[in-house]
């Protein structure tokens, strides 16, 4: 792992694993769409509507995923001040604020039919919002910033602190009476869902994560190249002035 | 066709955003992977190289603007002061 953490070894093994994971997540993706529209019956209660849940539960999971991995990044760069722990936090936002945002629309339009409403401001979807504007605070302070290294403890300290939301976000359905139902997956008691829908809910989950996956080890190599590329241009700069002189 | 009852609207504008969103993040995070690497290639062409790309691989590579700030320097770039030699003191 520790070898691992050095930039160019890291690039290395981007470059192996990227053409792997997407064919992984091609065919997860296709698999999951085939048995969400065409295996899973409609649910007794939501009839039709049910097959939001495949989009919407997956989305909902890696939402909270990307900011604990980005919580957990932040502590790599405040304590142990490692580059590839400010990289990884830096390019899991954007890909976390989609997925949340994705979450948050699918869940309004699953709401319409079964609720009656688009949104009501119960703790759920309101602490969902809230993290949907930390995600979109801490990409505003990376663009803000423009030295790598200050913009990244600073964006460290922001993400621990927005990191209270994520038990916030998991347990809000059980602290306080909401309209959103509890938790029906991860239970003590198992699921209550019926294998006929939990079966594609966990296949469009795993697609979901393995295209979280793939995306940031994307992103990951494409801000150390940046970072590159922003020092050879120093460089650059510097070699000018010096001719000039 | 499959159908998908009275809330087939619902059901499809779902999908939609979600397909819209996703194929957003992948084109702007590939696009820029494929901009970045022009860009490192551009520049490798005009002959400016990292130090460690330039130097033998013996050495383990760093990448610039990612170094640890902690990162100790090699032993053999290390400034070391001279210990003050000890006076001799007549005996």
């Amino acid at each position: 792992m520790i070898s691992l953490a050095n930039p160019t070894r890291f690039l290395s093994l981007v470059g192996a694993v990227v053409p792997w994971l997407t064919a992984v997540v091609v065919i997860l993706l296709g698999t999951g769409l085939y048995l969400s529209f065409f295996v899973a019956p409609p649910d007794y209660q939501q009839g039709e509507t049910v097959r939001i849940m495949f989009i919407h539960v997956p989305a909902a999971w890696l939402a909270l995923f990307g900011y604990t991995l980005i919580a957990i990044a932040a502590l790599g760069t405040l304590i142990w001040r490692h580059p590839l722990a400010d990289v990884a936090a830096k390019t899991a936002a954007p890909i976390g604020a989609t997925f949340t945002f994705i979450a948050l629309v699918t869940g309004s339009l699953w709401g319409k039919p079964m609720w009656g409403t688009y949104w009501v401001w119960d703790a759920r979807l309101t602490s969902v919002l809230v993290l949907f504007l930390l995600y979109l605070g801490l990409i505003a302070l990376w663009q803000a910033i423009e030295e790598p290294g200050r913009a990244g403890r600073a964006a460290a300290i922001l993400a621990l602190v927005g990191g209270v939301n994520v038990p916030i976000i998991k347990f809000s359905v059980d602290w306080w009476n909401t309209l959103h139902q509890p938790a029906s997956v991860f239970r003590p008691d198992g699921p209550t869902i019926d294998p006929s829908l939990l079966t594609p809910l966990f296949v469009m989950a795993a697609a979901f994560t393995a295209l979280f996956v793939l995306l940031h080890l994307i992103a990951m190599r494409a801000e150390i190249l940046r970072r590159r590329v922003r020092a050879l241009q120093q460089t650059q700069v510097a070699r000018a002035a010096m001719a000039e002189a | 066709m499959l159908d998908l009852g009275p809330h087939a609207s619902f059901i499809l504008a779902a999908y939609g955003v979600t397909a819209v969103a996703i194929a957003g993040l992948v084109l702007v995070t590939v696009g820029d992977d494929l901009k970045q690497r022009n860009l490192l290639a551009a520049l490798e062409r005009q002959g400016i190289r990292r130090r460690s790309a330039a130097k033998s691989t013996a050495e383990t590579p760093t990448t610039p603007g990612t170094e640890r700030p902690s990162a100790k320097k090699p032993a053999s770039k290390r400034k070391t002061t001279p210990r003050p030699r000890k006076r001799k003191t007549p005996s």
